[in-house]
């Protein structure tokens, strides 16, 4: 059963340094409140999984949170690029980071094949390019009843998946619609798992297309109404496009970033 | 017939143009998006429009501001998981065409949105990566490509290959097994670009009005072919036009 926590706790207990952590969310429903958590407890060497890296891993790369990346395109979306992600790649600041990367498709299989308790994913993806010449998770596999020459992903398993929902009940039954991405599927691969939700309410109501994770797939869960912001949360608040905009200005620069970061943090320069 | 608008419009334009009704397309945010909407609203109201945030016959009132824009699902005829579009609707070879972006494309239609520089270790330029595009190229029926020509975009040989085109000729394709066709058009600021029958080497085929063939020339990396029946583009019509500023000025 999932417990209910404030998302402080949810993080101390189950985010640890050095683990394996996957936020997702496709651009919609962004556990941004939990990733900036994330920063605020100083957590170190992550392994930061997502399919869309997008700002707040700009801001968790930038705060030195990650050792390296797991991705298949990381950007600011409808905006540009991600500085502090491009900074730790050409420049080594403020740490080297090393990059695991991937298609959408091969991602979104690691995912599946993890939820699903198997070791591997087979897909028919990666022909021709140049991703298997840099990434040792990707690998040609032979179908065995036709002998066609498909690819191998391995499992994606990581330590915590962390996703932000629209719902949960007191019982800690999520439920969360609209674009629902891979956050499912991202939930279900892993060890342990937070869900941050707009409310809790006393009972769900069915919505049509909805995806509900029961209590007992979830570890805990944390109201935190806005924790999506400044991406959507349907039915809820729209993207705060001058957000993402204004990111562009901060990210660029190491000290407006640091001034950002301390302002988070509570740092005092 | 206007002669007011940008090179931008013309572009957005043609590549609208391409696309047509009762297909079903694969698209990106930014410009493949912006002409795949345009083309919904002026020849092609039954295109269908596929987003890989999972909605399927998307119909937005506006551009998208990113791929999980809440307009994309509410206006779908379906909105499914991200492995359910890859593996069950693009993979299986359901979707017509797949419109592209990219940051270089080489002369095979060669697509990098990875890194600029030899080195993917120490990239000149980090690019944001491949999302989708990998198997969109692969995998789609075919596939039309729409970015700005300059010489840093249009070079010789791509600095690393993201997605697939035409490889390095003429029936690459076939013996990797790639299901689609790959790059058929490819849609810039100045003109239209196809790939030769014989070698599959992009060759001009299309001028935008105005356009001196040598600007072209000058904007391309590689020493371009021309169709000896070089054409020249229709200019956008007042109605593209207004369908396309009424667009961007519901989307700001």
């Amino acid at each position: 059963m999932a417990e209910l926590l404030s998302l402080e706790e949810a993080v101390a207990r189950l985010v640890h340094d050095g683990d394996t952590v996957a936020l997702e969310g496709f651009t919609h429903l962004i556990p941004v409140a939990a990733g900036q958590e994330i920063i605020r407890q100083r957590k170190r060497d992550l392994t930061l999984v997502r399919m869309t890296p997008d700002i707040v891993y700009d801001q968790l790369i930038g705060a030195g949170c990650a050792r390296k990346l797991i991705f298949s395109w990381g950007g600011n979306p409808g905006v540009g690029s991600l500085h502090r992600f491009r900074d730790a790649v050409q420049h080594d600041w403020p740490v080297p980071l090393e990059i695991e990367e991937h298609s959408h498709a091969g991602m979104a299989n690691r995912y599946v094949a993890g939820a699903s308790g198997l070791p591997f994913a087979v897909l028919r993806g990666y022909t021709g390019t140049d991703l298997p010449a840099q990434t040792d998770t990707i690998k040609p596999i032979t179908c065995p009843f036709t002998g066609e020459q498909l690819t191998a992903v391995p499992a994606l398993n990581p330590d915590v998946t962390i996703v932000h929902a629209q719902r949960a009940d007191r019982a800690g039954n999520v439920q969360m619609w609209g674009i629902t991405g891979v956050q499912k599927e991202a939930v279900l691969a892993a060890k342990r798992s937070i869900v941050t939700v707009e409310e809790l309410v006393d009972e769900l109501h069915p919505r049509p297309g909805a995806v509900v994770l029961p209590s007992w797939a979830v570890t805990a869960v944390a109201e935190v109404p806005g924790g999506a912001k400044p991406s959507y949360a349907a039915g809820y608040y729209e993207r705060d496009n001058a957000a993402y905009q204004a990111w562009d200005a901060v990210g660029r620069d190491r000290e407006e970033f640091t001034k950002w970061l301390n302002d988070l943090t509570g740092v005092t320069a | 017939m206007s002669t007011d608008y940008t090179a931008d419009e013309m572009m957005s334009v043609a590549a609208a143009r391409a696309l047509a009704g009762g297909k079903s397309c694969f698209v990106g945010i930014g410009l493949p998006s912006k002409a795949a909407n345009l083309a919904r609203r002026t020849h092609a109201p039954d295109l269908n429009l596929i987003y890989e945030s999972g909605c399927l016959g998307a119909k937005p009132s506006r551009l998208p501001l990113s791929i999980g824009d809440g307009e994309l699902a509410d206006t779908a005829d379906a909105v499914v998981s991200v492995p359910e579009v890859f593996n069950y609707w693009l993979q299986p070879g359901r979707i017509d065409v797949g419109f592209l972006g990219a940051a270089q494309l080489d002369k095979f239609g060669n697509i990098n949105t990875t890194v600029i520089g030899s080195d993917y270790h120490d990239p000149k330029v980090r690019l944001p990566g491949a999302g989708g595009a990998p198997e969109i190229a692969a995998s789609c029926g075919e596939v039309f490509v729409v970015l700005r020509q300059n010489p840093r975009a249009f070079v010789e040989k791509v600095d690393f290959v993201t997605s697939f085109g035409h490889g390095t000729g003429k029936g690459d394709r076939e013996r990797l097994g790639l299901p689609g066709r790959g790059p058929t058009l490819v849609v810039t600021d100045l003109g239209l670009l196809r790939p030769d029958p014989e070698t599959a080497e992009l060759t001009l085929t299309e001028l935008h009005p105005g356009v001196e063939l040598d600007r072209v020339v000058a904007a391309t990396g590689w020493k371009l072919k021309v169709a000896e029946d070089l054409k020249t583009t229709p200019a956008p019509t007042e109605q593209e036009l207004q369908v396309l500023r009424d667009l961007e000025k519901a989307s700001a």
